[in-house]
C-alpha cells in the first residue's frame, strides 16, 4: 500500500494506524536481519504515536495528510530523546534534546516515526559501507550495495519495510541510492526544506528529502517537510505551489531537454532507459530536444572541494566536551585528538583533511577559491541551458548497483558514482529520480530528471508520466508482503 | 632604563559584550553571573543539527555604535574562524571578517586629538573555562569546568588605528569609548566582569620617526590601570630589547596582573591558521537604507556633546583645569544628567559638579540610580547654609545607600544648621571669653580664624558651617 491509500484508510477509519504500524513492524521483524537498514527500530514511541493518531480519528479529528503513515528516518536528523547516530561511534550514547524540523512537521501530518536508517557515516559515502555499524545490502540482491548516503532509507522503501523515508542528499545521496534500490528520491531547491535538525555535512548543499514508492507519495511527502522555518536562515518562504496538488497535468507543450554530459560514461543499459523515458515524455506531449551543458563535468572536482571544505568545520564540533565519545588523555588537546581518532572512520578522516588543506592559508584562493568559481559557473550554465528547456532528463547514476565491497579501496571510483547527481547540488535546484526498468541482471535503473530552483511543479509533472510509461518491475529479492503483488500491478496501470 | 627618544604606537582591539536581552544567534537570555549553564540551549551549544539565526537587535546596536564612531556602515558578511578551544561550543567562531559592517571611522578624545577606527564588527563570545582543584592554574589543575552561558553573547570587536602614543592616551581612549558605548546603552562598560575587554597593539619606535617597529599583542588587560601598567611595561621591555641591538620578535603576550608584567604566549610562527570562509548557515547581512537612516538619527547625545554642556553650565568665565577634569569624570560615568537637574533646580554649576565628580563619582553606581530630584534637592541644602558640607556628605551617603528625601534623611540625623543669628552669638561668646587671642586677630594674625572656628564648632556640636564662622569673625572684626 502507497502512503496516500495508507492515510486515506486511517482518516476514514477503515484501518487503525496501530495495525498499519504493526504490519510496517514484522515486516521489519522479518526482513531487516538480511536487510540491516536499520540502526534503530523505535517499537514503543511508534506505538504510542500510533495510538495518538487512531485516538483522534476516533474523537472526529484529521490528524493530516499521513495519518498513520510509518515512516522511516535517515540517522541524521534529530529525533528528540532518541539515538541519533549518524552512522559514528562519535555521538555513542548522545540523545538529542530536539526533533529537527522535518520530524516534527512528519508528525504533525499524522506520521508515525517507525526508525532510524542506516547511512554513510556523517553522510559520506555513495554505498552505505562507510557506516560504522556495518553496511545495508540492496533489496533487489544482497550482495550489492543500496548506493549511499541515505542506503538504508532507499533500501527500507524499496523493500516495503516503510512506505516512505526522509533522507538527506548533499551530492546524490537521496537520488543515487533511490536510483540503485528502484524507488523514487527527491532532492529538493535548496532552502525549501528545513535543514535545522539535521546533523549537518556541507550546509551549503545539503538538503532533507523523501523517498516514496511513487511519484505521489513522495510529492506528498515533499508538500509536509517543505515551508519556511524560522529556526533556518536558509529556508525560503513557500513560493512554489504544493507538488501533489498539480501532479497529474501532463507534459503537453514542457520544453525537456536530454543532457548529453549526464549519460557521458553511463552503462549502455542506463542510457537506453533514459532515451526510453525521454520518448515517453515526448509521446505525452513533451517537446524533447538534446542539449549539451559542457561545464557539468568540472562539478565534481569542486564540489569534493566544497563539501569537504564545509564538513572539516562541521565536524570540528565532535571534540569529546560536551557529548558522544570521549577518550579520555591527560590534557584537553590530547583528548580532543584521542577522541576524533578513535571516533571517526576512515573516510570522514579523509575529507577532514581534503577540507582543512582545501582551506588553509595559501592554499584557500587555488583550492576552495576556485572551487566557488566553478559554482558560479555551473550556475550560470544550468541559467543557460534553462532559456531554452523547462525541464533537463539523465542519467541518476552512471551504473546499477555495485557489489559490495568493490570500490571500498579506491576512493576516487565510489566518487564517480555521484558524477551525475553532484552539479544539482552546487547550483541548489531540485532534481529526482524515478525507476525506470532494469538492466539485463535485473538491477533498477533510476532516470533523473532536474529543474530550476523552485522547479519542483514541471518537475514532478514530468516525473509522473516517466513513473506511469515505466515497464512493469520485478519485485526485490527481499521484500514484505506489505508490497506483494499490488506494487507490480500499480506501476503497470499507469 | 629611560624609553626617552622613543614612543610607543599603540593601537586597541576592544571587545565590547552588547547589552541585548537575548543572544547573538538564538533566543537565550544574555545575562552575566547567573548559575552555570543555565541560559543554554541547542543554538549556543552548538549541539548537531542546530543552526544560528541573527538576532537583529544585535545588528542594530552594532550600526549604533558604528554611526558613532563616524564609520561607514555597509552590508555585511559572517565568516567562520575555525579553532579549537573546549569553551567554543562548535569549535568555530562565527565572525566578521573581510566583509565587516562597520569600517573607516574615528573617535575624538576630550583634548581633541582623533584616533582613527579601522573597523567595528559583530562576532559572538564563548564560554568561560574555569580550572579547579590542583594549583588552579591551567597547566596545573586537576579538571576544567566550562560555563556557556557567556557562549554566543554578541560582541562588537572595536578596531583602533595605531595612533596611540602613550599609556596615558591608551586609557583616555579606553574611557572615552567606554562613555560612548554606554551612552548608547549598547554596554554596561564593566571591564571587571569582563563585558569590555582590551587588547593592546604596542611597538616602539625612536622618537619623531615614521617607520613601525614590530608589534606585540597584550592580552588579558582587565582594567584601565592594568592597561597602562601593561603598555608602559611593554613600551620599557621593547625599548630595553632595541638599545640592547636585539630584535622584538612579533609575540602575543599575557598580562600578568600579580608580576605586573607581560609574558610570551605564542610567537608568529605559532600563529593559528584560522581557515575563514563564510558561514553558510547565514545569509548576508543587508540593512536597507531607511532602518539604517532610522539608526543613524536617533542616536542619543555623545559624550562631547555632554561636555559641552556641562562647560556652559560653569559660565562664560574661564573653565580652570581641575573643573575640565571633574567634566570628563562625570560624563565618564554618566552622571551629567545629575550635575544638569541640581543646577536647573537652582544650585550653582561648579558645586554641582565638584559634588558629583567626587562624592556621587565614588559611589558611581549607586549614583546613576538615585533620583536627580532628591539630589538637586540635598545640594540647595547646602548650598543654603541649611546643612554644613560635612552634614551634606553624611545625607548624601544615605541617599545613595537607601533612597528617600534629603529633608527626612538630614532630620532624622539631628542635622540642623544653626541658623545666622545663632552663629553670631556663639561666635560672640567665643571672642568675649579670649580679649587676647582676639586682639592678636584683629592685629592682623588671619590663621587664628581655625582657633575660633574650631571653637565654635565644639560649642555648636560642629552644626556651625566654617565659612559663616569666618564670615562672622570677619564682619565683627570690621
Amino acid at each position: 500500500m502507497s502512503a496516500s491509500e495508507i492515510a486515506e484508510r486511517v482518516r476514514r477509519g477503515e484501518t487503525s494506524a496501530v495495525d498499519v504500524l504493526e504490519e510496517h513492524l514484522r515486516a521489519i521483524e522479518e526482513c531487516d536481519g538480511a536487510l540491516q537498514a536499520f540502526l534503530t527500530v523505535l517499537g514503543d514511541t511508534a506505538r504510542a504515536e500510533a495510538r495518538e493518531i487512531d485516538r483522534r480519528v476516533g474523537a472526529g479529528e484529521d490528524p493530516g495528510p499521513l495519518a498513520g503513515v510509518p515512516v522511516a528516518v535517515k540517522d541524521n536528523l534529530c529525533t528528540r530523546g532518541l539515538p541519533t547516530t549518524c552512522a559514528s561511534r562519535i555521538l555513542e550514547g548522545w540523545l538529542p534534546p530536539y526533533d529537527a524540523t522535518v520530524v516534527e512537521r512528519l508528525r504533525g501530518a499524522g506520521a508515525v516515526v517507525v526508525g532510524k536508517t542506516n547511512l554513510d557515516e556523517f553522510a559520506m559515502g555513495s554505498s552505505t559501507e562507510n557506516s560504522a555499524f556495518g553496511p545495508t545490502h540492496n533489496p533487489h540482491d544482497p550482495r550489492r550495495v543500496p548506493g549511499g548516503s541515505s542506503g538504508g532509507s532507499a533500501a527500507s522503501v524499496a523493500a516495503g519495510l516503510v512506505p516512505i523515508a526522509l533522507g538527506s542528499d548533499t551530492g546524490g545521496s537521496i537520488r543515487q541510492p533511490s536510483a540503485l534500490c528502484g524507488v523514487v528520491g527527491l532532492k529538493p531547491t535548496y532552502g525549501t526544506v528545513s535543514r535545522y535538525g539535521l546533523v549537518a555535512f556541507a550546509s551549503s548543499l545539503d538538503q532533507v528529502g523523501p523517498i516514496a514508492r511513487t511519484v505521489a507519495d513522495a510529492a506528498t511527502l515533499f508538500d509536509v517537510i517543505g515551508g519556511h522555518d524560522p529556526r533556518d536562515s536558509t529556508s525560503l518562504e513557500r513560493l512554489n505551489p504544493l507538488a501533489l496538488a498539480r501532479l497529474e497535468e501532463g507534459v503537453d507543450g514542457m520544453r525537456v531537454g536530454v543532457v548529453v554530459e549526464l549519460l557521458d560514461g553511463a552503462d549502455a543499459s542506463v542510457v537506453k532507459r533514459v532515451h526510453e523515458a525521454a520518448e515517453a515524455l515526448a509521446a505525452a506531449g513533451a517537446n524533447v530536444e538534446e542539449c549539451s551543458v559542457p561545464e557539468l563535468g568540472y562539478a565534481l572536482p569542486a564540489y569534493y572541494l566544497l563539501a569537504p571544505a564545509e564538513a572539516s568545520s562541521n565536524l570540528a564540533r565532535y571534540d569529546g566536551v560536551r557529548y558522544g565519545l570521549r577518550v579520555d588523555a591527560p590534557s584537553a588537546e590530547a583528548m580532543n585528538g584521542a577522541t576524533r581518532a578513535a571516533g571517526f572512520g576512515p573516510e570522514v578522516k579523509r575529507r577532514i583533511m581534503l577540507g582543512t588543506y582545501a582551506l588553509s592559508a595559501g592554499y584557500y584562493d587555488a583550492y576552495y577559491g576556485q572551487a566557488q568559481k566553478v559554482r558560479t559557473l555551473i550556475i550560470r550554465a544550468f541559467a543557460r541551458a534553462y532559456e531554452h528547456v523547462d525541464v533537463l532528463i539523465g542519467a541518476t547514476t552512471p551504473t546499477t548497483a555495485f557489489e559490495l565491497g568493490s570500490k571500498v579501496d579506491d576512493p576516487l571510483a565510489m566518487y564517480l558514482s555521484d558524477v551525475c547527481t553532484v552539479p544539482t547540488n552546487l547550483a541548489g535546484h531540485p532534481a529526482i529520480t524515478v525507476p525506470f526498468g532494469a538492466d539485463d541482471l535485473g538491477l533498477p535503473i533510476g532516470v533523473q530528471l532536474l529543474a530550476p530552483a523552485l522547479g519542483e511543479t514541471p518537475m514532478f509533472q514530468a516525473a509522473a508520466v516517466i513513473e506511469g510509461a515505466a515497464p512493469a518491475a520485478a519485485l526485490p529479492q527481499i521484500c514484505a508482503s506489505t508490497i506483494g503483488a499490488n506494487q507490480t500491478s500499480t506501476r503497470g496501470e499507469r | 632604563m629611560s624609553v626617552e627618544g622613543w614612543e610607543p604606537v599603540v593601537g586597541l582591539e576592544v571587545h565590547c559584550e552588547l547589552k541585548t536581552a537575548t543572544k547573538l544567534f538564538c533566543g537565550c537570555r544574555n545575562a552575566f553571573g547567573d548559575e552555570p549553564n543555565t541560559n543554554i540551549c541547542p543554538v549556543c551549544l552548538g549541539l548537531p543539527g542546530s543552526l544560528p539565526v541573527l538576532n537583529m537587535k544585535a545588528v542594530e546596536m552594532a550600526m549604533s555604535i558604528g554611526n558613532a564612531l563616524h564609520c561607514e556602515v555597509r552590508p555585511s558578511l559572517f565568516h567562520r574562524k575555525n579553532y579549537f578551544y573546549p569553551d567554543m561550543p562548535k569549535d568555530y567562531q562565527i565572525s566578521q571578517y573581510d566583509e565587516p559592517i562597520n569600517v573607516n571611522g574615528w573617535l575624538e578624545l576630550p583634548d581633541g586629538q582623533r584616533v582613527g577606527i579601522v573597523r567595528a564588527h559583530i562576532e559572538e563570545d564563548t564560554g568561560k573555562t574555569s580550572h579547579m582543584g590542583g594549583g588552579g592554574r591551567i597547566h596545573d589543575a586537576d579538571r576544567a569546568l566550562v560555563d556557556y552561558n557567556r557562549a554566543g553573547v554578541p560582541l562588537v570587536e572595536i578596531v583602533s588605528a595605531p595612533d596611540i602614543r602613550s599609556a596615558a592616551q591608551a586609557r583616555r581612549y579606553v574611557e572615552e569609548l567606554r562613555a560612548i558605548l554606554m551612552a548608547l546603552e549598547a554596554s554596561d562598560g564593566r571591564m571587571e566582569e569582563g563585558s569590555l575587554r582590551v587588547d593592546a597593539n604596542v611597538s616602539v619606535r625612536e622618537a619623531r620617526t615614521d617607520g613601525l617597529g614590530t608589534r606585540c599583542e597584550i592580552k588579558n588587560v582587565n582594567s584601565l590601570r592594568s592597561l597602562a601598567r601593561a603598555i608602559e611595561y611593554e613600551t620599557e621591555r621593547q625599548v630595553g630589547l632595541l638599545e640592547a641591538g636585539e630584535p622584538v620578535l612579533q609575540q602575543t603576550r599575557h598580562w600578568d596582573e600579580q608580576a605586573q608584567k607581560t609574558v610570551a604566549l605564542r610567537s608568529k610562527e605559532e600563529a593559528f591558521d584560522y581557515r575563514y570562509f563564510p558561514e553558510p548557515d547565514l545569509v548576508p547581512v543587508a540593512p536597507d537604507p531607511r532602518w539604517q537612516r532610522e539608526v543613524a538619527t536617533s542616536l542619543p547625545p555623545m559624550p562631547a556633546e555632554r561636555r559641552a554642556k556641562l562647560t556652559a553650565l560653569l559660565g562664560a568665565g574661564e573653565t580652570t583645569a581641575a573643573q575640565a577634569d571633574q567634566v570628563a569624570t562625570v560624563v565618564a560615568l554618566g552622571l551629567d544628567k545629575l550635575v544638569v537637574e541640581a543646577a536647573s533646580s537652582g544650585v550653582d554649576a561648579p558645586l554641582a559638579l565638584a559634588r558629583t565628580a567626587n562624592e556621587a563619582a565614588a559611589d558611581a553606581g549607586r549614583a546613576l540610580e538615585v533620583d536627580p530630584a532628591a539630589y538637586g534637592a540635598l545640594l540647595l541644602m547646602e548650598q543654603e547654609g541649611k546643612l554644613t558640607p560635612t552634614q551634606a556628605k553624611a545625607v548624601l551617603a544615605d541617599l545613595f545607600e537607601s533612597g528617600g528625601q534629603p529633608q527626612d534623611i538630614a532630620r532624622r540625623k539631628g542635622f540642623e544648621a544653626l541658623g545666622a543669628e545663632n552663629v553670631a552669638a556663639t561666635v560672640a561668646d567665643v571672642v568675649s571669653a579670649h580679649p587676647e587671642e582676639w586682639q592678636r586677630y584683629c592685629g592682623g594674625e588671619d590663621k587664628l580664624v581655625g582657633f575660633f572656628t574650631g571653637l565654635v564648632m565644639q560649642a555648636t556640636d560642629k552644626k556651625a558651617s566654617g565659612k559663616e564662622v569666618a564670615a562672622e569673625l570677619r564682619r565683627l572684626r570690621g
